[in-house]
């Protein structure tokens, strides 16, 4: 006698619903708009346009969509072995530092072929180790992953900003950021490929971490779902009980699912640090780590839904800065709070709306059955 | 289908008149229409999925028939929640209790229903109400000791106790009897009566014909959703009842099994000692051996250390003392067998909780299909598992075991208590174990699916497979078992051959607080 339990067919849970969320979050983010005065077809207008009106505003867009990539896939790699990552803003920030001592030490020597790849490698490395130090503290110590994540964060942080100031500024500099990197430790820029080509793009950090964000949204998919290892993670994260019955060693396992959610967060770093900004900078992860908790469950943790729900996230922030630019008064404020909106309905209340369309659903079946 | 009014009576207690209810495309109820005399026992009996249990919470108000009415000694009403249910004087018994274990027996009752603000003369003022109750139907439980350390008889009469108390005159019990010892049992028929006597109406439902044939005056079947028969008890029989439950002839009963010859011992385990974490031995120095050729039931009321003995068993749980002898391969405490290694050693297990621990709920069929089993080279290709294999092995289980519907991507928990069931045994059982421990095999699985694992685990046996059998319905150990171990509080206190068993020996046992080795 359990309440009637919801399944809508897949057309409605992946596609409509989403939509009709998101239609929700503007329809109120619209209300607040006119409530400041502002018209809110404008705003949607110059966001719009700001953000895929021209190729250098989709250079931004696409440039965000890759950091919400990678934390989004590690929020939903974590999500399906029943582990809540909330770590990945620290895990993208030490990765970030792996890249920068990397390239710090090694720029001046190897060529980029040779180095870029030892760069995404030690970004995943760097990313992987700490997010496994929570993770060993959950399953052999028994203290929450999520309060350990949390702490981790402002643990990095703090990290970060001490290597920065004691041993990684250059002497003499003023400002609190490594020295440039060498030019052979940039990820190259999309603009710069397409000038060796002879095609003219405006300048946009958009890099070809983008690539690697695609190729790790394949592997992602192929390990959860294809792979042996994935099989073993999935059967921890949704029946534990089962997965110890089944030979399979939770423990382990909750190490695994971190391992991976780290690095794929850690990935973050080569956008940021060796793709746009060529040194370690101050909290150069500006809450993407968070972002990627709202773009993993909007994407209903799936690989392709997470490069949806990273594009539109893209679109937010790119056009959100247009917005605050072009229109006065409407502050940079005003844009996280439609991005707050949008996290609300679509993330937290994802299934709120679920039961009124079983409840139309059925109907509609019931008459065609009937 | 017609529905027979009960004769003799003038208003019946409860009538329903063509309830129909539908979730979606499953008609769960279809113009099913029951009526109740007052002051009687009223079966209701069908299979899993049959409608019984929709039928009921309709009564009590949990949902709301699509079409069709109700009426309550004679007048038509509307009860849109249990509250309203309550109102009318029904009071219903889960199958699962709801009480608070944290709180005394008292204040349980009180719950909800405390006659005034401040608690200390509300609780006075129940108390003395509850003492006469008590004194009145014979349901006696200590009102002050807490729900937490009460034996289940002792639970189910302060649910009964908790429902008179809300003034119920037409009481629905879901399947009472599930969690009692056979004593137990007889002590809850016993109280029944006396209600009945005093004026109760009891609507049982339940699928132990036995306890139909004994207590109830008229009984109702349904199949499919509808109602296929009622009658006064006096004109069926427990035969009769199965069959219309089922559809088709059953057998439930004892089968001449061929005892194999030439037994040899494929495990044995020596003074296995399990404590919890407060120190409480939950495995008392237990020992056993398992033939190949038998079927060893284990006896005894849930919670007295069966499910820890399968987990040990099985190498899921390592004891706190004791070793064990599993083929040529011994392990003590320290060196314990793990579930893998079980698996290599051919030692299979079908998990007393099917849902938590044998299948993976989110799942699709074939990929719970291979657990445990999801190493075999057959199920990989380097570090991808092969899928297309996964679902052809998964199709063929389906085949062998009458897995309906027969569908690989359904998802694990879209099927049917039984058919979840058959799926797991086709599992554990097609990778011909020499060692089967399983729990509970038909716990929640319909008639004619009850069969058709008892026939597969006597195959399994005659096929030399040592069985160790671990069950709450004695029934099925009776039907099943060569030899029975009975445990109570962690330790075992007898051990008969099947030719030594009845129920009143195994109720006693099964009861009895100190070991009485036999």
């Amino acid at each position: 006698m359990s309440g009637q339990a919801i399944s809508l067919p897949r057309w409605i849970d992946v596609g409509l619903l989403p939509l009709w969320n998101l239609m929700i979050a503007m329809l109120v983010a619209g209300a607040v708009v006119l409530a400041i005065g502002h018209s809110p077809l404008q705003a949607l207008t110059v966001l719009l346009n700001g953000a895929l009106g021209s190729v250098r505003g989709i250079g931004y867009t696409l440039y965000y969509t890759t950091t919400f990539i990678f934390t989004g896939l590690a929020v939903a790699v974590a999500i399906h072995g029943g582990l809540f990552n909330i770590g990945g803003e620290g895990q993208a920030t030490v990765g970030g530092l792996g890249v920068a001592l990397m390239a710090l030490a090694l720029g001046p020597l190897l060529p980029a072929p040779l180095l870029l790849p030892l760069l995404v490698l030690s970004a995943a490395v760097f990313g992987m180790l700490w997010a496994a130090i929570p993770a060993y503290l959950q399953a052999w110590r028994g203290s929450h992953i999520v309060i350990t994540t949390i702490m981790f964060n402002f643990l990095a942080a703090s990290l970060n900003a001490y290597l920065l100031v004691n041993w990684l500024r250059p002497k003499g500099g003023m400002s609190v950021e490594s020295a440039e990197f060498a030019e052979s430790a940039r990820m190259p820029a999309l603009h710069e490929l397409a000038a060796r080509f002879g095609i003219e793009l405006p300048s946009s950090p958009l890099n070809l971490s983008l690539v690697l964000a695609l190729l790790a949204c394949v592997f992602v998919a192929w390990f959860l779902w294809k792979s042996r290892a994935g099989y073993a993670l999935r059967s921890v994260g949704s029946a534990p009980r089962a997965a110890h019955y089944a030979g399979i060693n939770p423990k382990l396992q909750v190490l695994i699912a971190m391992g991976l959610s780290g690095a794929l967060a850690g990935m973050v770093g080569v956008n940021e640090i060796s793709g746009v900004q060529g040194k370690l900078t101050l909290d150069f992860v500006a809450g993407a780590g968070f972002t990627g908790i709202a773009v993993s469950l909007m994407g209903r943790n799936h690989p392709v839904g997470i490069i949806l729900a990273s594009l539109l996230f893209g679109v937010l922030y790119q056009g959100g800065v247009e917005v605050s630019f072009e229109l006065p008064g409407f502050s940079r404020e005003m844009v996280v709070t439609a991005q707050g909106l949008i996290v609300l309905f679509a993330g937290a209340m994802a299934t709120v709306s679920a039961p009124m369309f079983a409840k139309l659903y059925s109907k509609f079946a019931n008459k065609k059955g009937a | 289908m017609t529905a027979v009014v009960q004769a003799g009576a003038a208003v019946p207690a409860v009538r329903l008149c063509e309830i129909s209810k539908r979730f979606g495309a499953v008609k769960a109820n279809q113009g099913v229409s029951l009526s109740v005399a007052p002051g009687t026992v009223h079966g209701l009996v069908g299979e899993n999925g049959a409608g019984k249990s929709t039928l009921m919470a309709i009564l009590y108000g949990y949902y709301q028939a699509d079409a069709g009415h109700i009426e309550v000694n004679g007048a038509k009403v509307a009860i849109a929640n249990s509250h309203q249910a309550i109102a009318l004087g029904i009071g219903m018994v889960h199958q699962h209790f709801m009480l608070v274990d944290t709180l005394s027996c008292l204040d349980n009752v009180m719950l909800g229903a405390e006659p005034g603000f401040f608690l200390k003369p509300s609780s006075r003022k129940v108390r003395a109400q509850l003492e006469t109750l008590m004194q009145d139907t014979g349901l006696h439980v200590h009102l002050d000791a807490l729900v937490s350390e009460l034996p289940v008889g002792e639970l189910q009469r302060l649910e009964i106790l908790k429902a008179l108390y809300r003034g119920a005159r037409i009481l629905i019990l879901d399947e009472p009897t599930a969690v009692l010892t056979p004593q137990e049992t007889v002590q809850l028929f016993e109280t029944l009566r006396r209600l009945k006597a005093l004026g109760t109406t009891i609507i049982l439902i339940t699928h132990k014909l036995k306890e139909v044939m004994s207590l109830c005056d008229a009984v109702t079947v349904m199949r499919a959703g509808q109602v296929v028969q009622t009658t006064g008890i006096a004109d069926t029989s427990a035969e009769d009842l199965a069959q219309a439950m089922v559809g088709r002839k059953v057998n439930l009963g004892r089968k001449a099994g061929a005892q194999a010859a030439g037994q040899q011992t494929r495990l044995s385990a020596q003074n296995l000692t399990l404590r919890g974490a407060n120190g409480v031995a939950l495995l008392n120095e237990v020992s056993l051996r398992l033939n190949s050729g038998e079927i060893v039931g284990v006896a005894g009321v849930s919670g007295n250390g069966q499910s820890e003995l399968l987990e040990v068993l099985s190498g899921m749980l390592a004891p706190t003392s004791g070793s064990m002898q599993l083929g040529d391969t011994k392990f003590v405490q320290d060196a314990w067998l793990k579930p893998g290694r079980a698996r290599e050693l051919k030692l299979a297990h079908v998990p007393e909780d099917r849902h938590a621990c044998a299948m993976v709920l989110d799942f699709p069929a074939w990929e719970t299909a291979v657990l445990g089993y999801h190493l075999q080279p057959a199920y990989n290709q380097g570090p991808s598992m092969n899928h297309a294999v996964m679902r052809e092995q998964t199709a063929a289980m389906q085949e062998r075991f009458d897995v309906r519907p027969r569908d690989v991507n359904l998802g694990s928990s879209k099927f049917s208590g039984g058919n979840q069931q058959k799926l797991v045994l086709a599992r554990e059982i097609g990778q011909a174990p020499a060692v089967l421990l399983v729990g509970q095999p038909t716990r929640g699985v319909d008639i004619g699916a009850i069969e058709f694992i008892h026939n597969q685990l006597r195959a399994l046996r005659d096929a030399g497979c040592a069985v160790l059998l671990v069950s709450s319905e004695l029934d099925e150990i009776l039907a099943l078992a060569d030899r029975v171990i009975v445990m109570n509080s962690g330790r075992v206190t007898g051990e008969l051959g099947i030719e030594e068993c009845d129920e009143k020996t195994l109720g006693l046992l099964m009861a009895s607080d100190k070991a009485a080795r036999a």
